[in-house]
């Protein structure tokens, strides 16, 4: 059956419904997204030209959504707060998770163990991590009076309740979630890098240190990139865990631009205004994304 | 896996510094992440005088799983006192059938993509992949309309359809970069053969794709179970995910705040995704090692 | 190609009750049938919601119930916004002052004038809750309770180990707050979410600039007013009060803050009359384990008041439902169960004072002195004036204020700044 002689091929409906199946297969996802990403994004963008407050409404009304938006502290605090939060919360999750992965990679001999109390967190959801975390912080409840209760009467953790370090908060929680899947990622890359190369730099009377940061490190580039691009993205879609954490407070001072964008179009019955905030995220995701997938497709093509 | 060439390094002293040093690292790190867990399991299985006197840390006086059966079946979200149970089972409702959707085509689509370099097929990728990153916020109100219009607003069929529409951009990605890794001349060597797409795919692919399929489940499972914003908007009453209900339920608060209850019913809450990353975390690394990070 | 077999599957699948329910031929035989979303979730809450619930179903009703904790209706608001895009609105809604205009606006809400007729509603609904259930001229929603926010709390015990007496002025207030702190007492017990800093803000502006000066600045949103001295003094008295919290106040949650007092944890609370629901559903005595008297406000009335509208929804069994509820939430003796439990006072006249308690009394005393003397003046806190967008703005400036070290004339003039932003 599977062995049909060559001279008995006629190119019927069937053939060449064959040759163009990769494309049928691919079309419903692309369609979905299509609509449903693309078709959004273009719904959203017109909507924030609009004078929509209740409901969406259709009628052009230019920038005035956007100058309100630019003119409002609230904006200003939750777009700061953003550079803040993503700021840090890449950067220790990458530090950190690369450390740890070094560090397992020491032929540790319960590393299994070790390496599923890593990633744990990142199976839990914002709403419990933001729960367990805000009692964990909460100075009447949590570490203060714990070690205030240990005989450390001055000791001082209220970040959660200090409008000034709420923020830094968010990022002790996220960082503590997304680290251990950061680890995984590198731990996972460390493990695919070629074992010769590192006999032959031992060989050459390299020590650990210098392998890693010499060959090891350098060769993690991608993942580097992957492990950026993956915590940018759940930065700037950060909510829930402030919604659970913080509560956007002290006052206003932990909201970041998600918290903006929903409060604003549910509670505020300022959908035009909701609209801008979120074109001005997306601009944002991509002015990181857009570069990172030229890139990824060019290097693409020469492999 | 593990490096069985990996050379010792520095000998006696120096070696058992170095050793010391690296685990004293691993073991502070592993307190810090296992402390919110122990401090929820813990109060969780405390009575409110206890937790009320005790210290934060102290293991609790007796096993007291009163919180548990409390927050699974009693306690109240608004007037309906019958805890977390009903909520879960929608949960299960919503992701198993979302998680299946989303991988598979995500599977078949990262393999025409990867397989079949058909005209604009990368163009078509990077298109889908920025699906992955788009904040969700933007898609609830028009999302809203086009579920009312399908007839499944406010319905768990209308969550799966959400749930498999975002998750197809991550499937894809994750299937994509795995066969681009897997040699070309399988699939031409089977097509010569006459093999037609679903043939190799079901044939070939497949059987190879077990790391992957691991990572792509363990993912979206993930994702869709936690997930809370899209639930919260496009749900009310009965057909909430466990995540909304969770967080109702941790509102619903009384003049004595049953902090035992609410750490339980976030420990169920949280229970499956837990289960699965003890259970295939492994998987999940050795997965990510198989393609799925490289660049 | 899954897919599109998969949507059609749950096309089918979901229209399949809607023919059914189409297809029925009869039409009064169709159960009386509401969902009801709210957001009555904490203790009181809960039970006055039930009574409720139980008489629905004892007149015949299926009550479906969607509560949507957190935030004081946040949540609900996101819920009720795409429920009705996606052309699903629940029938009846808990809902308050300006949102049933905007939403009557946007010409979702169907007219209960036939069941106001029926109800004579005209006679029993007082005219200050006319004004907020009725839009052009039409009833949109039914009032059910009326609350007064102007309230302080405190607990006698605590108060007399410094030899006080619930305060009855401003100074008295800041007198005996300063003397509980050096007892080492919470003098006030408070949850720093917005909407509590601006139940706060609003009692203060009641209280030292009166009756007129709280229409002026508040509800007709005068720019002199809002830019005024008395606007100055409005934010020194809001800076004292941010010293007489504990530092664990960010985000509490206004019935913890309550349960404060009832502990002797902190000495007066200043909230709304829902608070007192909490203290009786805790088995508190009013007068005994605590005081309820008017925070300083200068014989005024700051009103809140809950409603349920109802929404169009197709299908003859829901529409059943809304006669069903509107016709029951005015009546006599539920308003009193209701009421009773909720903390509040009835929304209809004619509704015998017997059995509510002495804080009950009072409030319905000042009500109808309030309202003689013109000093009834609306909630911005709880959404019975200003919009969304105008009240959003209030409440950022409030609870930066109130969080930070920003200076009295500085928060005036963002004031006025972000509120004429925002109209």
């Amino acid at each position: 059956m599977s062995h049909r002689p060559a001279g008995n091929k006629r190119p019927s409906v069937l053939d060449r419904l064959s040759t163009v199946l990769p494309q049928l297969v691919v079309a419903p996802s692309f369609l979905l997204i299509l609509f449903f990403v693309y078709g959004f994004i273009i719904w959203t963008g017109y909507i924030s030209f609009t004078n929509s407050r209740m409901l969406p409404s259709y009628e052009l009304e230019g920038f005035r959504q956007y100058l309100r938006l630019f003119a409002m502290d609230r904006w200003d605090v939750a777009f700061n707060n953003l550079l803040i939060f993503g700021g840090f919360y890449i950067s220790l999750s990458i530090v950190i998770g690369c450390l740890l992965a070094v560090l397992l990679d020491q032929r540790i001999r319960v590393e299994g163990t070790l390496r599923t109390i890593y990633l744990y967190p990142m199976a839990v959801s914002f709403i419990v991590t933001g729960t367990a975390w805000k009692w964990m912080l909460n100075p009447s409840l949590g570490i203060e009076s714990y070690i205030r209760g240990l005989g450390w009467e001055s000791f001082r953790f209220d970040w959660i309740v200090d409008k000034d370090m709420a923020i830094y908060v968010v990022v002790i929680a996220a960082v503590w979630q997304a680290s251990g899947f950061v680890m995984a990622l590198f731990l996972s890359a460390l493990r695919s890098v070629d074992q010769e190369i590192i006999k032959a730099a031992y060989l050459d009377g390299a020590s650990t240190t210098r392998i890693y940061l010499g060959i090891l490190l350098p060769s993690l580039r991608p993942v580097f990139l992957s492990a950026f691009v993956i915590l940018a993205h759940l930065a700037i879609k950060s909510f829930d865990l402030v919604v659970a954490l913080t509560g956007g407070g002290p006052g206003y001072a932990s909201t970041l631009p998600a918290n903006f964008m929903y409060e604003m179009t549910f509670r505020r019955n300022q959908i035009g205004l909701g609209a801008a905030s979120a074109v001005m995220m997306l601009l944002t995701v991509a002015a990181i994304m857009v570069p990172y997938l030229y890139s990824e497709l060019r290097g693409k093509r020469h492999g | 896996m593990a490096r069985a060439e990996r050379l010792p390094g520095a000998t006696g002293k120096r070696r058992l510094f170095g050793r010391l040093f690296i685990w004293s690292l691993l073991l502070f790190a592993a307190l810090v992440y296992l402390a919110p867990l122990y401090v929820v399991l813990a109060t969780s299985l405390k009575d409110l005088a206890e937790i009320r006197a005790g210290a934060l840390l102290d293991l609790p006086h007796e096993l007291n799983f009163a919180a548990w059966q409390a927050a699974w079946s009693e306690a109240c979200i608004g007037v309906r006192c019958e805890g977390l149970k009903p909520y879960f089972l929608n949960s299960l409702l919503m992701s198993i059938p979302a998680v299946i959707i989303s991988t598979v085509l995500g599977a078949l689509s990262g393999f025409a993509l990867s397989k079949f370099r058909f005209k604009g097929a990368n163009a078509i990728f990077s298109l889908m992949l920025f699906g992955c990153f788009i904040p969700l916020q933007i898609v609830i109100l028009p999302m809203a309309q086009t579920l009312g219009f399908l007839g499944i607003a406010n319905s768990i069929s209308g969550l799966i359809l959400v749930h498999t529409i975002y998750g197809i951009s991550f499937t894809t990605l994750f299937f994509r970069n795995f066969y681009v890794t897997i040699p070309d001349d399988l699939v031409k060597a089977a097509t010569i053969d006459g093999a037609g797409f679903f043939r190799i795919f079901w044939r070939i692919m497949l059987p190879l794709s077990q790391p992957i399929v691991v990572v792509a489940i363990i993912w979206q499972f993930t994702q869709i179970w936690n997930e809370f914003l899209l639930g919260a908007s496009f749900t009310s009453g009965g057909a909430q995910p466990v995540t909304v209900a969770l967080n109702n339920l941790i509102n619903t608060t009384t003049s004595v705040k049953q902090y035992n209850v609410d750490m339980a019913a976030a420990l169920i809450a949280a229970s499956p995704t837990l289960l699965v990353y003890i259970i295939a975390g492994r998987y999940f690394v050795r997965g990510l090692t198989a393609g799925a990070v490289k660049g | 190609m899954v897919q599109s077999l998969l949507k059609g599957a749950k096309l089918v699948l979901a229209l399949a009750p809607l023919c059914a329910s189409l297809a029925s031929p009869t039409t009064a035989s169709a159960q009386p049938t509401s969902e009801v979303l709210h957001y009555w979730t904490s203790g009181g809450e809960a039970e006055a919601v039930k009574v409720l619930k139980e008489a629905f179903e004892a007149n015949g009703g299926r009550w479906i119930d969607a509560p949507v904790a957190g935030g004081g209706g946040d949540a609900q608001a996101a819920v009720l916004r795409a429920r009705v895009l996606s052309g699903d609105p629940p029938s009846t809604v808990q809902i308050k002052g300006q949102n049933i205009h905007e939403w009557a606006a946007a010409g979702t809400l169907k007219t209960l004038d036939d069941e106001a007729e029926a109800g004579n509603w005209d006679a029993l609904i007082p005219e200050v809750l006319k004004r907020v259930v009725k839009y052009e001229g039409s009833y949109v929603a039914v009032p059910i309770n009326i609350h007064r926010v102007d309230w302080l709390w405190s607990n006698p015990e605590v108060l007399a180990r410094v030899n006080a007496e619930p305060p009855r002025t401003w100074e008295e207030f800041n007198a005996t707050a300063e003397k509980l702190k050096a007892a080492g007492y919470i003098p006030l017990a408070h949850g720093g979410q917005p909407w509590q800093d601006a139940t706060l803000f609003e009692v203060v502006v009641l209280g030292i600039g009166g009756a007129d000066f709280y229409k002026n600045a508040l509800e007709e949103l005068n720019e002199d007013a809002l830019r005024s001295d008395t606007m100055v003094k409005v934010f020194d008295q809001m800076r004292k009060l941010s010293t007489y919290v504990d530092p664990g106040f960010p985000g509490r949650e206004w019935n913890l803050a309550t349960a404060m007092v009832m502990r002797g944890e902190a000495a007066m609370q200043i909230m709304g009359d829902w608070a007192k629901a909490e203290f009786l559903a805790a088995g508190e005595v009013p007068g005994e384990d605590f005081i309820c008297t008017p925070t300083p406000s200068n014989n005024g009335f700051i009103l809140n008041s809950d409603s349920f509208a109802m929404f169009r929804v197709p299908g003859e069994d829901v529409a059943e439902g809304q006669k069903l509820m509107a016709s029951l939430v005015l009546d006599e003796e539920l308003q009193r169960a209701f009421n009773l439990l909720k903390g509040s006072i009835p929304a209809r006249k004619g509704v015998s004072s017997e059995g509510f308690d002495p804080c009950a009394l009072q409030s319905m005393e000042a009500l109808a002195s309030a309202e003689e003397s013109d000093a009834l003046v609306n909630s911005l806190a709880h959404e019975i004036v200003q919009d969304g967008a105008v009240r959003g703005a209030f409440l950022d400036v409030i609870t930066e204020h109130f969080n930070t070290d920003m200076s009295s004339q500085e928060a005036v003039n963002l004031l006025a700044e972000t509120v004429m932003l925002a109209r």
